[in-house]
């Protein structure tokens, strides 16, 4: 397969991949919209079954968790060489301000350092004014963990 | 009063914790839902295909189990503190210990700290063997009313 240069072929195959390989995401109704190297984001749609409190529509923590989880994990997905499996280490996530009802929240992550058992992340979530975060991540993750590799094939020469 | 107050009102008088589950969407959504037949407050997240996040061990996707520990500590401050308010979280830190089986996750959590606006929780999850956790977090709350305050619930 010849390297996939374009933004949208990249994409589509994260988006491909995340959601044959990984159940929770695509229930979730992850979408992926942006993945280059050391950078990957993501949009969720507000839905009322991902709700922490009825009376605000304001979303769970959990949803946001989930979603900062995957976003900083596909952003070590694109600084690896080859296809490697890895897993999330520890998490941290600062919830600044209520996510606002009824509308998308959008992941930006950047994997800022990559080293031979250790990636480092950092990630935002917004309304889609990066300036103006709902929440802020900070995530590291164990490369070369059991089991097969957690990261699309880009073209890599074997 | 929240509704999930009144919900907690409604548990305590009947004994049942797992009430406090039904007021959350998500909870619901998620099938996180606290117990207390030992005795002891735990909240279980029962396994279901849509929580995996590796299709190739099998394993638990990370998120879910931050998202159960979040709950757990909620569920926790809710039915043993003496909360008036539905605790807001500020932030958690969530560290990952072994990897989940398709299999149900129990988590207990307790107060490390009890400040008079600011609660500091930890809480553990674990599988079948609770000497082997899968994953722990440590996790702050805003615990009375403010309009400034942070989301959560």
């Amino acid at each position: 397969m010849p390297p996939l240069t374009s933004k949208e072929e990249r994409i589509a195959l994260f988006q491909q991949w995340f959601s044959d390989n990984i159940p929770h995401n695509k229930a979730l109704g992850l979408k992926v919209i942006g993945a280059s190297r050391g950078f990957a984001s993501m949009q969720l749609e507000w839905r009322e079954e991902l709700v922490g409190n009825p009376e605000t529509g304001v979303l769970a923590g959990g949803p946001l968790t989930a979603m900062l989880d995957g976003c900083c994990g596909m952003s070590v997905a694109t600084m690896l060489k080859a296809p490697e499996p890895f897993a999330t280490l520890d998490l941290r996530i600062d919830y600044v301000r209520p996510a606002e009802p009824g509308k998308p929240v959008i992941a930006e992550a950047e994997c800022y350092r990559i080293t031979r058992s250790v990636a480092f992340t950092r990630a935002f979530a917004h309304h889609g004014d990066a300036k103006d975060p709902i929440a802020a991540a900070a995530g590291t993750f164990m490369l070369g963990t059991k089991g097969k590799a957690t990261r699309p094939p880009l073209g890599d020469k074997p | 009063m929240s509704a999930l107050l009144s919900r907690l009102a409604e548990a305590r008088k009947e004994g049942n914790v797992a009430r406090l589950a039904e007021a959350i969407p998500y909870a619901r959504w998620m099938q996180i839902a606290p117990e207390n037949g030992t005795g002891e407050l735990l909240t279980r997240m029962r396994y279901h295909p849509e929580l995996i996040g590796n299709t190739f061990l099998p394993a638990i996707h990370g998120g879910t189990l931050g998202a159960m520990l979040e709950m757990a500590a909620i569920f926790h401050l809710l039915w043993e503190t003496e909360t008036e308010t539905v605790p807001k979280i500020v932030n958690i830190t969530v560290d990952y210990l072994r990897s989940a089986r398709p299999v149900d996750v129990i988590a207990c959590a307790k107060v490390t700290k009890q400040g008079r606006r600011m609660v500091n929780v930890f809480a553990e999850a674990w599988q079948e063997d609770r000497s082997k956790p899968v994953a722990t977090a440590n996790a702050h709350f805003l615990v009375k009313s403010d309009a400034d305050a942070p989301p959560s619930l």
